[in-house]
């Protein structure tokens, strides 16, 4: 086994393994550090910078940034906690979000965080931009007002070839997540299904059947978004 | 058709990496990528049809529909609106009978807007396919739609050419030159090869530390130290490696990069060469901004003569061991594709969304390859120092700033154009020289840097007060600094951003629309404090430099010139929504034809 790495986070003495970003050596080490377009084994995105973390003064995003020795990693502070919501505050004015109407509600992992967070309401006026929904897919249904563009589908929805069936198009305040059609149409139900698990938000959905649990049953109506990781302190 | 993608596709390789060229020359070819082309595409490179449309759908230039026999690009940039644009733009609309964002019925005539052409010192401008038309009125507009009636060829329609080297066979542009001052470094005596025959009397390790030792710092912006990053790169120590030379000069108000190209492309392939040799890279690749494309054939022909005179090529200048070749790489347009990383993104047929560092590009850049990245300018002082000697250079400057900077300079002034001046020189001796009276502002470094007043102006330009790129917008009395400038910039942000930040995509327009409220007459302090907190918000919470800076021209006139901002707000309130009913109600009343009853 190689040496392992040691580096702190608000004061608490963490080991990573060499090449780990910090956000993984966090969970490891049972701290949570807030993320969006993280997604476990998938090259990391660094878009939504919710995981920014301070570093000798400087942001970085957690996802993104490997741990070196003795490194001193800032997480949960005032500072931090602050941009974060308010970078939540900004996907829901970026988007249209009806969260009781959402198939998602409950394991939308936006809401989620508002949650944490406690955001009531956002303090930037609503943008109300116009987002047309994509239904012409047999499988999949994709909803543009709730999709947050974080990009986990376009990393890690792939067909047996390994071509992506989702892709951004456009740029700046115009970009939009679109799905091959071609390619999408006859995945099989488990990427279907997949695929709709790896959305954070409602933006992705398997047609047929959107939900299974009713709400009030979901995964963070029970416990907060990270709740679970502070349990694994090893 | 189908004859033509596949050839085109054929021709580079099948290579995927290469979609940036191919598109281009479709685009050249069909005059645009229909869906059926890029079905076909998706099909020959063995990739998804998103995966084609997500390069295609990225960049300025690339069409999806058609967009007019003619295809007109007028500037919208801030200096294009000084100069009289929407005069020209007007006049435009009325003579081909469309409006700008469509296309003439008989499909003649597209009229498109687009940023920054690098042509600030000879506004209003405008591409039509793909030359380059300055100093625009009315007047001429109608005769170049009258032409374009007439299916008159677009290089027919320039009717003098510029000067230097715009004049030749090759080029055959209008564009002038406009060099101010020329100054004892880059606009001096050269004969092409004297930098590159000291360098190679050294070792590569000698060359790097002679540019280290000349404090050379990179002239794209950033000012990070040439040698260095050199350094960085050589010690990477990997069997390929690649220069690049940033030709993107995006930045609003430089043009300084155009010049060199027209009148010193010796000079920067040369340069390119040099870092080649002092990293051990073999090949170099120059990054056109798809504005310049009417300068490429002549560079290509360049790249021949310097080949045949064995300044480039397997064995150069005869050594046996160092060998050198430069591909040019058009871009097609992409603001943020001056960003370095973006850049090798682009490079490699993709969006050109910055990367996530580390890893630098001096440790896995283009393909994944040790790359260096620099701007045209710094290579261009690299043969100089090559050929002069570090200690001679260091002569020139300021304290932290060595050598000279060229600096363009538009707006309102009697001599627009490129000045060579010693770093540390004042913002005023520039006003001078430029012969500028009356000013309200100067945007130093393009609207992602900063917008000082006359208390300022006795400020320098250099690395340890005012650092630029070379922009440098003078802005007279009688300009609308916020309605006008502020605007202008944030605009230029919002269209040029990649999208991939939460914060970057978002809070630009919601800065907008927040200066809309106070332009309208409905801010109250509290929105002053909020553009001040919010836009702070850039800084921290953004990938690249396009999004830290972007709130700069809201940032940088909040603290330079808050008084402009107090005159417009309401004082008599502490809240005002800045809902208006009104307006909020004319679409619906118009639809059920009735007059709000309020
Ligand atoms: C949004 C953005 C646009 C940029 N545009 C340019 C450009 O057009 N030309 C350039 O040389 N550098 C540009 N840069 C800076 C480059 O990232 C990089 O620092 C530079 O090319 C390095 O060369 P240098 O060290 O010689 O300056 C840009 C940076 C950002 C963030
Ligand atoms: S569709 Fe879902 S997974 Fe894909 S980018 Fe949008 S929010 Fe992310
Ligand atoms: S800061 Fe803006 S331009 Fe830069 S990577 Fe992020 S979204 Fe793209």
């Amino acid at each position: 086994m190689s040496e392992k790495i040691k580096f702190t986070i608000d004061g608490k003495e963490c080991y990573a393994e060499p090449g780990q970003t910090i956000l993984e050596a966090a969970l490891d080490n049972g701290v949570y550090i807030p993320s969006l377009c993280y997604l476990k084994d998938v090259i990391p995105a660094g878009s939504c910078r919710i995981c920014n973390v301070k570093v000798a003064g400087r942001f970085m995003t957690a996802c993104t940034t490997p741990v070196a020795m003795g490194m001193e990693v800032e997480n949960d502070i005032p500072e931090l906690n602050e941009l974060r919501v308010s970078i939540i505050e900004m996907l829901f004015v970026s988007g249209n979000h009806f969260c009781p109407a959402c198939e998602k509600s409950g394991n939308c992992e936006l809401q989620a965080l508002a949650y944490k967070y406690t955001m009531m309401v956002p303090r930037y006026p609503y943008l109300f931009p116009e987002k047309k929904p994509d239904s012409g897919n047999k499988k999949l249904f994709i909803d543009r007002n709730r999709c947050i563009l974080c990009k986990r589908c376009i990393r890690a929805v792939k067909d047996e070839q390994g071509r992506s069936l989702f892709a951004f198009k456009n740029r700046g305040n115009e970009l939009a997540i679109s799905l091959d059609h071609e390619l999408a149409e006859n995945i099989s139900d488990e990427l279907a299904e997949e695929a709709m698990e790896i959305c954070p938000v409602g933006s992705i959905l398997k047609k047929e059947k959107g939900f299974q649990q009713p709400i009030g049953h979901r995964k963070f109506d029970k416990q907060a978004i990270g709740s679970d990781i502070k349990s694994v302190i090893k | 058709m189908r004859n033509t993608v596949q050839k085109i596709v054929q021709k580079a390789g099948n290579d995927r990496g290469r979609l940036m060229d191919i598109l281009l020359e479709i685009q050249a070819e069909l005059g645009y990528v229909s869906g059926e082309v890029t079905d076909q595409l998706a099909e020959e490179l063995g990739i998804s049809r998103v995966d084609v449309e997500q390069t295609l759908s990225f960049y300025h230039f690339f069409r999806q529909e058609p967009r007019g026999e003619y295809t007109v690009y007028l500037n919208n940039s801030l200096v294009a609106n000084m100069m009289g644009r929407v005069e020209v733009a007007a006049a435009f609309e009325k003579e081909a009978g469309c409006k700008f964002g469509s296309v003439t019925e008989d499909g003649r005539i597209g009229l498109f807007e687009t940023a920054d052409i690098g042509m600030n010192d000879q506004e209003p401008a405008a591409l039509i396919n793909g030359k380059v038309f300055t100093n625009l009125t009315p007047l001429v507009v109608r005769e170049l739609v009258s032409g374009m009636r007439n299916g008159k060829k677009v290089e027919d329609m320039i009717r003098n050419y510029g000067d230097g080297k715009n004049g030749s066979d090759l080029v055959r542009a209008m564009v002038h030159n406009n060099i101010k001052q020329k100054g004892s470094v880059l606009f001096s005596a050269y004969s092409p090869g004297e930098g590159l025959t000291k360098a190679l009397q050294m070792s590569p390790e000698k060359v790097i530390s002679e540019v280290k030792d000349s404090y050379l710092r990179g002239r794209g912006g950033a000012g990070f130290p040439t040698g260095l990053k050199w350094e960085f790169c050589r010690r990477a120590n990997k069997e390929v490696s690649y220069v690049f030379c940033n030709a993107d000069e995006g930045e609003p108000g430089t043009f300084k990069e155009r010049v060199l190209l027209t009148e010193y492309p010796h000079l920067i392939f040369e340069g390119m060469a040099i870092s080649g040799y002092a990293i051990g890279a073999k090949h170099g690749v120059l990054y056109l901004r798809n504005e310049y494309d009417y300068l490429k054939a002549y560079l290509e022909s360049v790249l021949e003569e310097m080949h045949e005179k064995k300044l480039l090529g397997d064995r150069i200048l005869d050594t046996e061991e160092f060998g050198f070749d430069i591909r040019i790489q058009m871009g097609a347009g992409a603001y943020v594709c001056g960003e370095e990383s973006a850049l090798l993104e682009s490079s490699e047929g993709k969006r050109g969304e910055p990367r996530n560092r580390p890893p630098f590009p001096v440790e896995k850049g283009y393909m994944d390859h040790p790359t260096i990245i620099n701007n045209a300018e710094t290579l261009c002082n690299v043969v100089k120092i090559l050929k002069n000697g570090s200690e001679w250079y260091t002569m020139l400057g300021s304290q932290e700033s060595a050598g000279t900077k060229l600096i363009s300079v538009s707006g309102d002034c009697k001599y627009p154009g490129v000045y060579e001046v010693e770093w540390g020189i004042r913002v005023k001796d520039i006003l001078d020289l430029a012969g500028a009276s009356n000013i309200q502002a100067v945007q130093v470094g393009g609207p992602s840097a900063e917008c000082i007043g006359p208390a300022d102006f006795n400020r320098t330009i250099s690395f340890e007060d005012l650092p630029t790129g070379g922009s440098f917008i003078i802005i007279g009395n009688k300009r609308d600094l916020i309605g006008d400038v502020v605007t202008n910039f944030l605009d230029f942000f919002i269209e040029e951003s990649c999208g991939s930040c939460t914060v970057c995509r978002t809070m630009p327009t919601i800065l907008k629309n927040k200066i809309a409220k106070i332009l309208t007459g409905h801010g109250v302090q509290q929105d002053l404090e909020d553009l001040q907190d919010w836009g702070s918000k850039m800084k921290m919470a953004n990938r690249c430099g396009l999004g830290q800076t972007a709130a700069n021209p809201v940032l940088s006139t909040l603290k330079n010139f808050r008084e402009k901002y107090e005159g417009l707000i309401r004082k008599d309130v502490d809240f005002d929504s800045g809902f208006d009913l009104a307006s909020a109600v004319v679409d619906s009343c118009e639809h059920v034809g009735r007059t709000p009853n309020l």
